[in-house]
């Protein structure tokens, strides 16, 4: 791993201040994504902002028909937080999820989402629970939100401070995970709300995205049996040595049904 | 004392230092004044290496040197040598081109080693290498077996044309023609048998220290056989006598056989200690392990099978092509030959059979042995193909083999394939297993499955292996450079206690506990009075190290025969004190006594008169107790056994789960059954993670695609059930403990079982075939290519 | 360079280091705490578990300055003094450990485990050791030793 300065800021404001004298710097929060990216030799930021010191991000809460969650707040923590087991048990249950044990205990929700990693687990929720990310600036709707491969809305100096996390009715994440790194293959999200079904996937494209059609076939009947005959395109899916397109398109549709299925039980 | 002697389930006595976070690894030590070596490995496959230049990586923070291979040309270094020469159909040897430890003109896989550059830390050496100006001109490369035997494919070694290292056959093909011809049935099938990155936990790790003042040198080493690499680097390598060169193995974090071999770096860091004066270290990072730990397997072939109206084998063809990677890695040859071709008979009586083996050249990592060697794809290929026989002839799978089982009052049992079979008892073994894993009850659960949405089935190998290899004089006429006893010297100290210094190497084996145990079986001592002495060419005469399965058959019989040499001194000793004649003298229970009445003097006794001879035969004895021996078997030893493996699969998805596995293995007489279950499970897991989960994937062009963790998959513990374990024993005929060896049998017996069980979940389907890995996605595509089939 | 202070094993130690330097890097080459393994990396293996703060994490990806302040317990912490902590004890009767490499990354987890369950499953213990590998056992006596631990620890019998 190439060096870098390092920083420390003990707030958000002096952490967004650090990264913006540094042009090439990173923040850097539970790091389970980004050091090994470092590691590899994939990136070679001059400075890493430490999100450590910084108490005020990672605190859960509910606020009225919002589940808000700190950034900081690790995955481990988001996974047995009593709140989000309460307000949305599929959030619990999608942390708990992620990586292994190690990496849920340092890694954080917002180094997730600005990651971006295509096949991380986070994404789906994001999508399909309709969240706003909550920025030192501003607000971006999760739809809004992921880019790309690896890219978000995020500006290079903004930093994601909590996720608003509307709480559904219903809602349940089936994932086909990486047999070797625990990734998701395919990850599916369901949620419902009283205005609608939201459906969002992860780990099949260059980022996650929402499938609409699966929606509209959910709307008028939340039950696996909705989503039966209902295609998924191959078109635009990632291929690699993993799985294939079609394997994933396939993947989509019993992801799909298996998160609703445990939505609805 | 016979709670910790042989048969006694006793916990390790090594755990301890492990457990405390204190064991010793290579990468633990650290000497004074240590430099460290990153090396420099070819990105491309194939490229024609047109300049390196040092200079700004020379000038880099901490950097001591830069090396090259010309380097060590200018030094008439020697390359890394092959230990077992094959001779071609034909009476021609095999090609055996150059190997050296630098690559100098041409790279041939990818991790290629280009340049070794040493610095003050181990980050300046990979900050610097990073500055190195290597000029590639990237060539066409080839990496599957079927891209290189075909025309016009791009030549690893000019020497070798169509990539043919060599083309060696076994067995007695007129026999066989013959045999086809009265046939009644031919069952044909091809196979791959894919191919393994080893992943032993601890990555390789080698410091060399050279010292000046007593022109001596040491090599720490993560070693399997540290007397089998002094004797490659005095003879080929760096060329220094044997008594100026120590190689010490400490503890040794996993092998599998990926840490038999003489490795490039260890013969860089010696050399590179002699050139600088100071100690270097090399630690491999795991995508360097990925990339330069020989890699095992990779085996396509085609095979027929003749069988009788009744189900009878008659004869066996087999074809074979296997993938030895770029250069040949230290026992290579003989793994797709004589530790392959020689197993085809299976435990089966099978009269006649004919094996073609080519062994091919192709732009990848070297290929040599990995957990069984030859002996899994030769069990994979038998038992696929018998059930294949089953499925085919109405013959049920269990009966088809119990008709063509090799019986037990065959033995001795001459195969058509030059093994004689000394004992077995493989019906024993099948019926243990099948009632082990309630096979009568598969019905009931297949059906309870079925409720759930899932596919079971059910799957049985009956396999056979050859360990303990084996004698000297049969691997020497079949090829090998080497020797294959093995040595043990047993130190009796004057108060009692022994020290063994055995030639066996243990990396996770337990032969501190083990081998503890056949002395306190022998001379009746407490376990806590005796030290297992291993891995440092100082400290034990001399070894063969540890492969093949062969430490309790070769190496423990190594230290019986010292042991019985110690009792024998003993008992003159005693006879003496005693003032008997030595023939009434007896050895039992710890204590020589003359036969028929009480006088008695213990062992520790008779140790220090050895010690302190006061009153001792003189004229007829010399002091001390110390007794050294070396074994050399007279066969090989031939653990068999059945394993059945039971696994669901979702046809939604096609993952398959292992959902039960039972085993029974005749793995000879048991010394310590807590250590040879553990041997047995974690063979199992390999065999598994072959069956499902591993594949090293190269793309055409010799990219390797599965080069980390994150895309190679080991089987984890939420992958793997719990594992049914039993025995059958029937000892071993030819050596002294009766032992056969177990470190192999699970990865050699399990993969055919779990992939005939993948085939008879999905045999209602219609599906007929499945590569190994049978990965989720090959599942469900098989799945819809039979339902297309039928539609 | 960076100074870094924090306990390790219940003693309080200051290092310098550069930023890049690993928390593993830190405990093996300058603490010399050396039964904290590296097997990997891409952060799979988990070979290099420790405990920080009690929770258990991957040192090989996490800076050595992110560990300021915190309390780390290595696997030469467990034991006390020539008590082997309940997991050491199990994994010694159940053969739960082989070549040893990875023995020390799978202790410190089980211990992260039995903290937060003293009642897990064979299920909770598979899925709880996905960061860690091992090549030797198989798993089949490390779950075993974790479950007979967890026993022990709870005062019941095994």
């Amino acid at each position: 791993m190439k060096n870098f300065a390092f920083h420390r800021p003990k707030s958000a404001a002096e952490a967004v201040a650090a990264l913006k004298r540094c042009p090439d710097g990173k923040f850097l929060a539970g790091g389970q994504s980004l050091l090994p990216v470092l590691k590899l030799g994939m990136a070679e930021p001059s400075d890493l902002i430490s999100l450590s010191a910084i108490r005020e991000l990672a605190d859960i809460r509910r606020d009225g028909d919002r589940l808000i969650v700190g950034a900081l707040a690790t995955h481990d923590e988001v996974h047995r937080s009593p709140v989000v087991k309460q307000t949305i048990p599929g959030l619990a249950a999608l942390a708990g999820g992620i990586g292994d044990a190690q990496v849920r205990n340092r890694g954080t929700l917002g180094g997730s989402i600005a990651h971006a990693d295509p096949a991380a687990d986070y994404p789906a929720a994001v999508l399909a629970l309709g969240a706003t990310v909550q920025t030192d600036r501003r607000r971006i709707g999760g739809d809004d939100f992921f880019r790309g491969l690896f890219e978000t809305a995020l500006e290079r100096d903004e930093l994601v401070q909590a996720v608003h996390f509307p709480i559904p009715e219903r809602c349940a994440y089936a994932k086909f995970g990486s047999p070797a790194s625990k990734y998701a293959l395919v990850g599916v999200m369901v949620a419902r709300f009283a205005g609608g079904v939201r459906v969002a996937v992860t780990g099949a494209g260059p980022k996650a995205f929402r499938l609409p059609t699966l929606e509209s076939a959910l709307a008028g009947n939340f039950s696996p049996a909705a989503l039966t005959g209902v295609a998924i395109p191959a078109q635009g899916l990632r291929s690699d040595m993993e799985a294939s397109a079609d394997y994933r398109a396939h993947l989509i549709g019993v992801m799909a049904r298996r998160a609703v299925a445990a939505a609805a039980a | 004392m016979s709670n910790q002697g042989v048969g006694a389930a006793i916990p390790r006595k090594e755990d301890r230092r492990f457990l405390l976070g204190k064991g010793q690894y290579t990468d633990d030590i650290r000497l004074p004044d240590q430099l460290y070596a990153h090396i420099v490995r070819s990105p491309y496959a194939h490229a024609r290496i047109a300049a390196v230049r040092k200079s700004k990586a020379q000038a880099a923070p901490g950097v001591v040197a830069i090396f090259t291979g010309a380097d060590l040309a200018a030094d008439q270094v020697g390359g890394l040598p092959c230990g077992w020469g094959i001779t071609n159909k034909d009476g021609s040897p095999m090609v055996e081109p150059p190997h050296p430890a630098l690559a100098s003109d041409r790279a041939r896989h990818v991790g290629d080693p280009v340049a070794l550059v040493v610095a003050e830390t181990k980050a300046q050496a990979k900050d610097a290498a990073a500055e190195l100006e290597i000029e590639y001109e990237p060539l066409p490369a080839v990496a599957h077996l079927a891209d290189a035997v075909a025309a016009g494919a791009p030549q690893v070694w000019e020497q070798a044309r169509g990539n043919v290292c060599f083309d060696w056959h076994l067995g007695d093909q007129a026999a066989c023609d013959a045999a086809f011809a009265k046939a009644n049935k031919v069952v044909e099938i091809e196979l791959t048998n894919n191919r393994l990155i080893p992943n032993a936990m601890e990555p390789r790790c080698a410091i060399g220290h050279y010292d000046a003042a007593n022109d001596h040198y040491t090599l720490y080493t993560t070693s399997q056989n540290p007397h089998v690499i002094r004797l490659l680097m005095s003879a080929f390598t760096l060329k220094v006598p044997e008594h100026k060169l120590r190689v010490v193995a400490p503890d040794v974090g996993g092998g599998f056989g990926s840490k038999i071999y003489h490795y490039a770096e260890e013969l860089l860091v010696m050399w590179a200690s002699r050139k600088l004066g100071q100690p270097v270290k090399w630690t491999a990072e795991r995508s360097e392990s990925f990339m330069s730990d020989a890699h095992g397997r990779d085996h396509v072939t085609k095979a027929q099978l003749a069988l009788d109206k009744e189900g009878r084998f008659l004869g066996l063809r087999v074809q074979t092509l296997a993938n030895l990677g770029a250069y040949l890695s230290t026992f290579a040859p003989a793994v797709p030959t004589y530790l392959y071709a020689t197993l085809l008979s299976g435990p089966y009586h099978l009269p006649a059979i004919y094996a073609e083996v080519k062994a091919i050249f192709t732009h990848t990592v070297p290929v040599d042995a990995y957990r069984g060697a030859g002996r899994p794809e030769a069990s994979y290929l038998v038992e696929r193909l018998v059930d294949k026989a089953a499925r085919e002839t109405g013959i049920d799978k269990v009966e088809i083999r119990r008709r063509n089982f090799i019986p037990p009052e065959k033995f001795p049992y001459q195969t058509a394939v030059a093994l004689q079979y000394d004992i077995g008892n493989y019906q024993a073994t099948l019926d243990l297993a099948l009632k082990a894993i309630d096979y009568r009850g598969f019905e009931k659960r297949k059906a309870e499955s079925a409720g759930r949405g899932k596919l079971r089935g059910i799957g049985i190998s009956t396999y056979i292996e050859a360990c303990g290899i084996a004698p000297s004089a049969v691997v020497g006429s079949l090829g090998a450079r080497a020797a294959l006893y093995e040595a043990a010297t047993v130190r009796v100290h004057p108060t009692g206690g022994v020290t063994v210094m055995t030639g066996s190497h243990s990396h996770g084996q337990g032969h501190e506990t083990t081998f503890a145990q056949l002395v306190v079986e022998r001379l009746g001592i407490p376990l806590d009075s005796v030290e297992i002495v291993h891995g440092d060419t100082d400290k034990i005469p001399f070894g063969m190290g540890t492969y093949g399965s062969r430490s309790i058959a070769v190496g423990g019989s190594a230290i019986v025969r010292a042991l019985d040499k110690v009792v024998a001194k003993g008992k003159k000793i005693a006879a003496h004190l005693l003032e008997a004649s030595e023939a009434d003298v007896e050895f039992k229970d710890g204590k020589f006594v003359v036969v028929g009445t009480d006088r008695a003097k213990a062992f520790a006794e008779v140790a220090f008169a050895a010690y302190v001879p006061h009153n001792y035969p003189h004229e007829t004895l010399e002091p001390g107790l110390e007794e050294s021996a070396f074994y050399d078997p007279k066969n090989f030893t031939f653990p068999a056994g059945c394993h059945v493996v039971e696994v669901e699969v979702d046809p939604e998805t096609g993952v398959t789960r292992v959902v039960d596995v039972a085993v029974a293995d005749d793995v000879g007489r048991v010394i310590n059954p807590l250590l040879v279950e553990g041997q047995i499970h974690g063979g199992l897991a390999q065999g598994i993670g072959q069956a499902l989960y591993e594949q090293c994937v190269y793309e055409k062009d010799g990219q390797l695609l599965s080069g980390s963790m994150m895309s190679y998959c080991l089987p984890r513990a939420s992958d793997l059930p719990n594992f049914k374990v039993g025995n059958h024993v029937t000892p071993c005929t030819h050596n002294p403990l009766g032992v056969k060896g177990v470190g192999e049998v699970g990865a050699i017996g399990v993969p055919p079982a779990v992939i005939n069980a993948v085939l008879d979940a999905l045999a209602p389907l219609g599906v007929k075939d499945i590569t190994m890995p049978a990965t989720p996605e090959k599942v469900w595509s098989a799945i819809q290519a039979a339902k297309r089939q039928r539609a | 360079m960076f100074k870094v202070t924090l306990q390790v094993n219940h003693k309080a130690h200051t290092a310098e280091v550069e930023p890049r330097t690993l928390l593993v890097e830190l405990l093996r080459d300058q603490l010399r705490l050396t039964g904290t393994h590296v097997g990997c990396d891409t952060s799979q293996c988990g070979a290099c578990v420790v405990l920080v703060g009690g929770k258990s994490v991957k040192s090989c990806t996490m800076l050595a300055l992110e560990a300021d302040g915190t309390e780390v317990v290595t696997v030469e912490g467990l034991a006390q003094g020539d008590k082997l902590h309940p997991v050491q004890t199990a994994f010694h009767e159940h053969h739960g450990l082989q070549c040893g490499f990875c023995t020390p990354g799978i202790l410190m987890s089980a211990v992260d485990l039995l903290a937060r369950t003293n009642r897990p499953t064979e299920h909770d213990v598979r899925e709880w050791l996905d960061g860690n590998l091992c090549r030797c056992t198989g798993y089949h006596n490390i779950v075993k030793a974790v479950l007979s631990a967890a026993d022990k620890m709870r005062g019941g019998k095994s």
